[in-house]
């Protein structure tokens, strides 16, 4: 129980459940599967990029340029479609492809120039946006194959309501879900995951017991890379049109969810499940004003509370921690 | 005994203008405990560097490890002779375990790709069991206490076939009987054929643990004595190259009014009961162990961390001190015990960290930087202080200790205080930078202001107070006076607390 106490994942949960109940008090839609599904599915484009950006932070870094990223997947991956068709499985290869070849690049000035992740990733944010306006000339793609729109509507397990409308688990939920388990996988059980965390604890001891830098920061920022373009798919999957402009400006709203799930900045912290949690808080608050009639101007402001809130009260229980360390036994 | 582990002749390293070692020979047995001293600059650290392979000594230096000849000396030649060097930020990973942080490097030397908690947890066991100590495995190295990081570093270092543990200052932060503890364990090493070799100077611990030192000056080696012939003084002079007297200081302080009055001074987890007085003139030593909550007292009386209740009266007024704002405008100046992180800005000017307290001064009448009043003010004090710089404009960080000490007190004494508060002032410097702060220190007080000495040194309080308060558990618990005392009888007294 203490130990449980002790953990951000519990507070967070503890909140998830506080605004799960008020939100359905006044609107009791909130709570239905039908509800859940369907955030599922909108909020797996934020949750796959979410647990890109848990990885660089634990590894110490910061990616800002993922949306881009993102955004030149799909695009890619729209033109290629409309022009020569393909199947679904190329258009992912062809995503992820990209993403992958973009984080590398990120990496690689990262690690061989030591300049900081931040300004990194801030200038070829620019760089990969800038192209892609350039050379698209910021035409928005329309059009995209039947088959295209069919694979979204897919869904790996289905339900009939009431009112005779069949809904369920979607397709893209079910991808959001395989990247999870990936992840996880790597954090717990790899060398691979406990050098990203040593990383992010203290570099230079990483290097010390033998720990690849170079290796540790390629694949950071490519599996990064490769979930931004699994993301832009999504996007492309559930919008049906893909635009350059589509998702620019999100960066921070993925970052903050990854903060809020007890993440640190400074490098070798963060879980899974609390980004999950982070992920699904902002999901329900912002589906739940729109369900209590809030007007949508609102959204940002509650959204920037609940995170300044949230990073306090962490913050507050380690600042009283490391009171507590310098406490001499009274007698 | 007499197995040679490790031997070095004709040891020269020159760097550009600087000659940091010259022909050293140095010798380590097999399962020896011998301490490398010197003052600061002496060469210690480039001899260490040469022993892990990290530097490459000049040409003509002869090593040879276990009876075999090395030409060309490498941190992989090293490492495979079973060196292994602790270095004092103890590279650990705070986010992992204690059994990650153990096992790793092992680990991975294995190229294994998927991780086996269950051998992680059988690498550290047997490397806990090897030296006796028991750290919960699964605690963040983050969240336990510094004297177990230290061991967590230790038993790492045993997981590979370690032949020569080096260990930098290893005692700088540990309580008596946390260093005791480790002592333990090093004999313990010791009865396993493991050599050790400390660098410290805290002379006193060197002569305890160590059955050879080695002291080290101006990059020579003076020369390697059994323990059993030294003392602390006959150390000191073969350090510094020449005899330092440790002269005494008797403060004369004024009859009148007590400078500082502090009455039922409390703070929850911290300290009690504390009452003293301060005044013009004085030198109040307190002492205790680490952890004894003198530094905590030092903080609360500063405003860093303010007391719960209780009084201060600063001249006979009672004053309430909240934060560091307030002590400042009361006079009070504080010089922490930990320079490099609260006391200067490293990698700033000196004239900068010097000026720092004194800002709201340096303005002209449009209240912007007056540059000349700072040049003006900077002179005075480094010619005052002699701090000893190239240039006003070079980081501290390029400063001796020494130096840097004095640059923190020449800010402080800049504010004009009445009280100054020094935490641990000679923490780090050699033994003739000592010297001069204490100097310094005296000096200040003739002036008629009043100190706090607080230092776990007990022949640094001994040598400049007239009264000496030992602290314990955050309680005041015996004042000596230093003429009817001496200092042995303090330090068995506080020894006999812990």
């Amino acid at each position: 129980m203490k130990k449980l106490l002790a953990r951000h994942e519990t507070y967070i949960f503890l909140v998830i459940v506080i605004f799960s109940i008020v939100i359905t008090a006044i609107n009791p839609s909130f709570l239905t599967l039908e509800n859940l599904f369907d955030l599922l599915k909108s909020y797996s484009f934020m949750g796959i990029l979410a647990i890109g950006v848990l990885f660089v932070l634990i590894s110490g870094g910061i990616d800002i340029s993922f949306m881009a990223t993102a955004t030149v997947a799909m695009y890619v991956v729209a033109i290629v479609l409309t022009r020569f068709g393909g199947n679904i499985l190329l258009c992912f290869v062809i995503a992820m492809s990209i993403g992958i070849v973009l984080g590398m690049i990120n990496a690689s000035i990262i690690y061989f120039f030591s300049i900081p992740s931040i300004i990194t990733t801030i200038a070829t944010m620019n760089i990969y946006y800038g192209l892609l306006t350039v050379l698209s000339g910021g035409k928005w793609i329309y059009g995209l194959p039947a088959w295209f729109r069919e694979f979204a509507e897919l869904r790996v397990f289905s339900l009939t309501n009431a009112e005779g409308i069949t809904y369920g688990i979607s397709i893209i939920t079910a991808i959001w879900f395989a990247v999870l388990v990936l992840a996880w996988f790597i954090l717990r059980y790899t060398m691979l995951g406990r050098g990203i965390y040593a990383m992010g604890g203290n570099l230079a001891s990483a290097r010390r017991v033998g720990f690849n830098l170079l290796h540790l920061h390629l694949f950071v920022y490519s599996f990064m890379g490769m979930l931004a373009g699994i993301a832009g798919m999504i996007i492309a999957l559930l919008v049906q049109t893909v635009a350059p402009n589509q998702i620019v400006g999100k960066e921070l709203d993925v970052i903050a969810a990854v903060v809020l799930g007890g993440a640190s900045l400074a490098g070798g912290i963060g879980t899974l499940l609390g980004t999950m949690l982070g992920v699904a808080l902002i999901a329900i608050l912002g589906n739940g004003l729109t369900l209590m009639h809030v007007p949508s101007f609102w959204y940002n402001v509650f959204i920037g509370l609940v995170i300044l809130i949230s990073v306090s009260v962490t913050a507050y229980r380690r600042l009283k921690r490391e009171k507590r360390m310098v406490t001499v036994e009274l007698e | 005994m007499a197995d040679v582990f490790l031997s070095m002749k004709n040891v020269n390293k020159r760097y550009v203008g600087v000659q940091a070692l010259s022909s050293v020979d140095f010798e380590i047995e097999k399962g020896e405990i011998h301490c490398l001293v010197g003052e600061n600059g002496s060469g210690k650290s480039t001899l260490i560097k040469i022993i892990s392979g990290a530097v490459e000594p000049d040409d003509g230096a002869e090593i040879e490890i276990d009876g075999k000849p090395f030409q060309h000396f490498q941190a992989i030649d090293s490492i495979h002779k079973g060196i292994e060097v602790i270095y004092q930020d103890l590279s650990l990973f705070p986010n992992l375990t204690v059994a990650e942080n153990i096992a790793l490097s092992q680990v991975i030397a294995t190229g294994n790709r998927i991780i086996n908690y269950k051998e992680v947890q059988n690498i550290a066991k047997s490397a806990m069991a090897r030296v006796e100590v028991d750290i919960p495995l699964d605690a963040l190295v983050g969240e336990i206490a510094i004297a177990d990081q230290q061991l967590v570093a230790i038993c790492r270092a045993l997981t590979s076939d370690v032949q020569l543990l080096i260990m930098d200052e290893p005692t700088s932060s540990l309580t008596k009987k946390e260093i005791d503890a480790l002592f333990g364990v090093v004999k313990d090493m010791q009865s396993k054929g493991i050599a050790t070799l400390f660098v410290s100077h805290k002379l006193n611990e060197v002569l305890q643990i160590a059955e050879r030192v080695t002291v080290l000056r101006d990059g020579k080696v003076v020369g390697t004595f059994p323990s059993s012939e030294l003392d602390d003084e006959k150390l000191t002079m073969l350090m510094t190259g020449k005899k330092v007297e440790y002269s005494l200081y008797r403060p004369q302080a004024s009859d009148g009014q007590a400078l500082l009055e502090v009455r039922r001074l409390a703070k929850r987890g911290n300290f009690k009961a504390i009452d003293f007085e301060l005044k013009p003139g004085e030198i109040l030593g307190i002492t205790g162990l680490l952890g004894s909550g003198r530094t905590e007292l030092a903080l609360a009386l500063f405003g860093v961390s303010p007391a719960d209740s209780g009084e201060i009266l600063l001249s006979g007024r009672p004053v309430k001190i909240r934060s560091v704002q307030d002590a400042i405008r009361h006079g009070i100046g504080y010089v922490p015990e930990d320079r490099l992180v609260e006391g200067l800005v490293m990698p700033q000017a000196v004239q900068r960290n010097l000026v720092l307290t004194v800002l709201s001064q340096m303005v002209n009448q449009f209240r912007l930087i007056d540059r000349r009043r700072i040049q003006a003010t900077v002179n005075q004090w480094v010619d005052e202080l002699a701090i000893k710089v190239p240039s006003v404009d070079s980081p501290v960080q390029t400063l001796s200790g020494g130096n840097q000490q004095r640059v923190v007190l020449a800010k402080w004494i800049a504010t004009n205080p009445k009280v100054l508060i020094l935490d641990g002032p000679t923490i780090g410097i050699d033994v003739a930078a000592k010297h001069a702060i204490h100097e310094i220190i005296r000096g200040l007080v003739k002036q008629g202001i009043a100190i706090l000495l607080i230092s776990d040194e007990v022949q640094e309080v001994y040598n400049n107070c007239n009264r000496i308060i030992v602290m314990h558990k955050g309680l005041f618990i015996k004042e000596f006076e230093t003429t009817q005392t001496s200092a042995e009888a303090i330090q068995d007294f506080i020894n006999s607390t812990g």
